[in-house]
């Protein structure tokens, strides 16, 4: 073997190793940015059960996680984002109190996903109710639609996001069910967050998982079960 | 005729009302640029009252466009040469009250720049995307309309095309009526009686405009309206406004009827910010029944009056979709029946909402394209009315 073709060799090695090197930490960080290639199953479907009864008064646990996760300001005002919020009820013939967190029920039958003029409020197949943000024009239709009040709409400009919950000024949004979190196999923030354990999170399709089981030996409702939605969130002791 | 009236409207009162409506058109732009630039914060609107004035100037321009077209197919579909004569300027106003609405209901949006996307992905389920369709079409329908009514090789293809034309407006409005039905879970909304609701009303505001614009033109022109067309096309109108008002009375009595309306009904009625007043004074009083004193009192139904009258439907129509709209709004969402609630989110309290000076803006500046187009589409084409002898 003369000696050109041995530098030849080495060249290439040389050229291959270094390619592979610039090219592996792109392909890794696309791999990141784009998550799970496959796509999510129709089998499962999350939901919530949120025990009304261990829901403290005062405590407000479930929308500071849900802030912080979310990268959500926590203002108050009416035109700031309020994914998840403390309702206080008082039932006015009882006298009867109670405290629940209130946000996107992720229905069956969603009517903000129905009256989208563009597809951007969309249901996953895993029963995950979202808005895309790069389809949302921001006219609110959903809003008006949405029988809990769960949406917000961007008032103002942004800064600051969380790499892994993309917002948008002049889009709406809501609850997103921590989606980027339940794909890696964690839990929503709040139902982690939650001293009481109040809210459980699972799979409403598996019979063995635990919130199949508890809903099955506890009574449950759904908000607003009259207009025939089918929430994925189920409220406990309501 | 033609002549002196081209003189007219080169006269520096016409070239100065255009101006300022020129001037107002830039001011809404301006709004809108503002409106881009902040974010919908230096608007009223919030996450409770999420539709605000520019939604009542756009709804009410895309409805009174409709009901103008009643002029024509009254000419067209019924073959009454009094309003057949008139039948190019409805047209004519017809696509320019489109063009506003649809023009400050697009600049609202939170994200206008991305008004493409409409059009690209489409929801079939959205009576949002349907309306997209419907308002387009409108534009062609009446734009050919327009052109059968203009060109006389077409003549004979003028009364299909008005008919498409009445069929269009009529589901145009179902349309717009929709919007509201199918929000199931707000006590103000939801229910079947709207759309027809809103082409009756239609009628009543599109007469109002359609009798402000050719008072305008004719007294400009020094000429005097026929008495007989007066006459009927005033007694028409306050058939309109009375058909309205029964409408209007029936959503409110059903309501009534409901225990799990009454809360909301007294809140529109009775004591609930503004809206009480507005409705009964803005509404009812200003709306209706001042109108139907000056069209029908024996001693008054004079051109004057008229005019007075149609102005003053024009505010009862902007009363009433603000009750409506902002109203329906304001009365909170009964996600819990039978609990009392409260939250950080409003949950249980009454929405606040006051307009500021940018949403004020872009509701004008549909005003002004409006008037722009009608202004501009008199002086160069053949819009003016011309009396058919012998109206029957």
């Amino acid at each position: 073997m003369n000696d050109t073709n041995t530098q030849r060799r080495q060249f290439l090695k040389t050229s291959v190793g270094a390619a592979a090197v610039a090219i592996a930490p792109g392909m890794l960080l696309f791999d990141m940015a784009h998550g799970k290639s496959e796509p999510v199953s129709g089998k499962v479907r999350w939901g919530m059960l949120i025990d009304t009864a261990n829901c403290a008064d005062g405590c407000n646990d479930c929308v500071t996680a849900c802030n912080r996760e979310n990268g959500l300001s926590g203002g108050l005002s009416a035109t700031d984002s309020q994914w998840i919020r403390k309702i206080e009820l008082k039932d006015m013939r009882t006298g009867r109190e109670l405290a629940l967190p209130m946000m996107c029920q992720h229905c069956e039958h969603p009517p903000c996903v129905d009256v989208c003029p563009t597809g951007a409020s969309f249901k996953r197949a895993d029963g995950i109710v979202l808005v895309d943000k790069h389809l949302c024009i921001g006219c609110r239709y959903c809003m008006m639609a949405c029988p809990y009040k769960a949406r917000s709409f961007v008032h103002e400009p942004l800064n600051d996001q969380n790499p892994d919950v993309p917002r948008g000024r002049g889009t709406v949004e809501s609850c997103t069910m921590c989606v980027h979190r339940v794909d890696n196999g964690q839990q929503p923030a709040c139902a982690e967050a939650c001293p009481n354990k109040s809210i459980l999170f699972g799979d409403l399709n598996d019979p063995e998982s635990e919130i199949s089981r508890k809903i099955r030996s506890v009574a449950s409702t759904q908000v607003r079960a009259d207009l025939g939605l089918n929430t994925g969130v189920r409220y406990q002791g309501l | 005729m033609t002549t002196n009236f081209s003189t007219q409207l080169r006269s520096p009162l016409y070239y100065g009302l255009v101006t300022i409506a020129t001037l107002i058109v830039l001011a809404g732009l301006y709004a809108v640029h503002l409106m881009e630039d902040h974010g919908h914060i230096i608007t009223g609107m919030n996450n409770q009252i999420v539709w605000g004035i520019p939604h009542i100037f756009a709804i009410f321009l895309v409805i009174a466009a409709s009901g103008v077209l009643n002029v024509s197919s009254i000419g067209s579909v019924f073959n009454k040469p009094a309003y057949k004569a008139r039948a190019p300027l409805a047209g004519l106003l017809s696509i320019a009250m489109l063009a506003g609405g649809l023009t400050v209901l697009m600049l609202d949006l939170g994200r206008p720049d991305r008004i493409i996307v409409a059009a690209t992905n489409y929801n079939i389920t959205s009576v949002f995307a349907w309306n997209i369709l419907l308002y387009s079409g409108m534009f062609a329908a009446v734009a050919l309309y327009l052109w059968t009514m203009m060109e006389k090789r077409m003549y004979p293809w003028s009364k299909p095309a008005g008919f498409m034309v009445f069929i269009w407006r009529f589901i145009l409005t179902t349309g717009t009526g929709v919007i509201f039905s199918f929000l199931v879970a707000r006590q103000a909304f939801g229910t079947a009686i709207l759309p027809p609701m809103f082409i009756v009303i239609s009628f009543a505001w599109g007469m109002a405009v359609f009798h402000i614009v050719q008072s305008a033109i004719y007294a400009w022109n020094k000429l005097s309206l026929d008495e007989y067309v007066q006459k009927r096309m005033r007694n028409l109108m306050g058939v309109f406004v009375i058909a309205g008002l029964y409408f209007v009375a029936t959503y409110h009595l059903t309501n009534l009827y409901f225990a799990r309306q009454t809360e909301f009904e007294k809140f529109i009625l009775l004591d609930g910010d503004v809206y009480p007043a507005l409705f009964w004074l803005g509404y009812v009083v200003i709306g209706n029944l001042l109108p139907l004193l000056l069209i029908y009192h024996p001693a008054l139904g004079k051109n004057k009056c008229v005019i007075a009258a149609s102005l003053l439907i024009v505010m009862g129509g902007f009363s009433l979709l603000y009750v409506l709209i902002i109203g329906g709004q304001a009365f909170p969402l009964s996600i819990f029946p039978g609990f009392e609630v409260h939250s950080t989110f409003g949950d249980g309290a009454i929405g606040s909402y006051s307009p500021s000076m940018p949403e004020i803006l872009l509701g004008l500046g549909g005003v002004g394209i409006s008037f722009l187009i009608s202004a501009v589409g008199i002086r160069v084409l053949d819009f003016v009315p011309r009396e058919i002898p012998k109206s029957n």
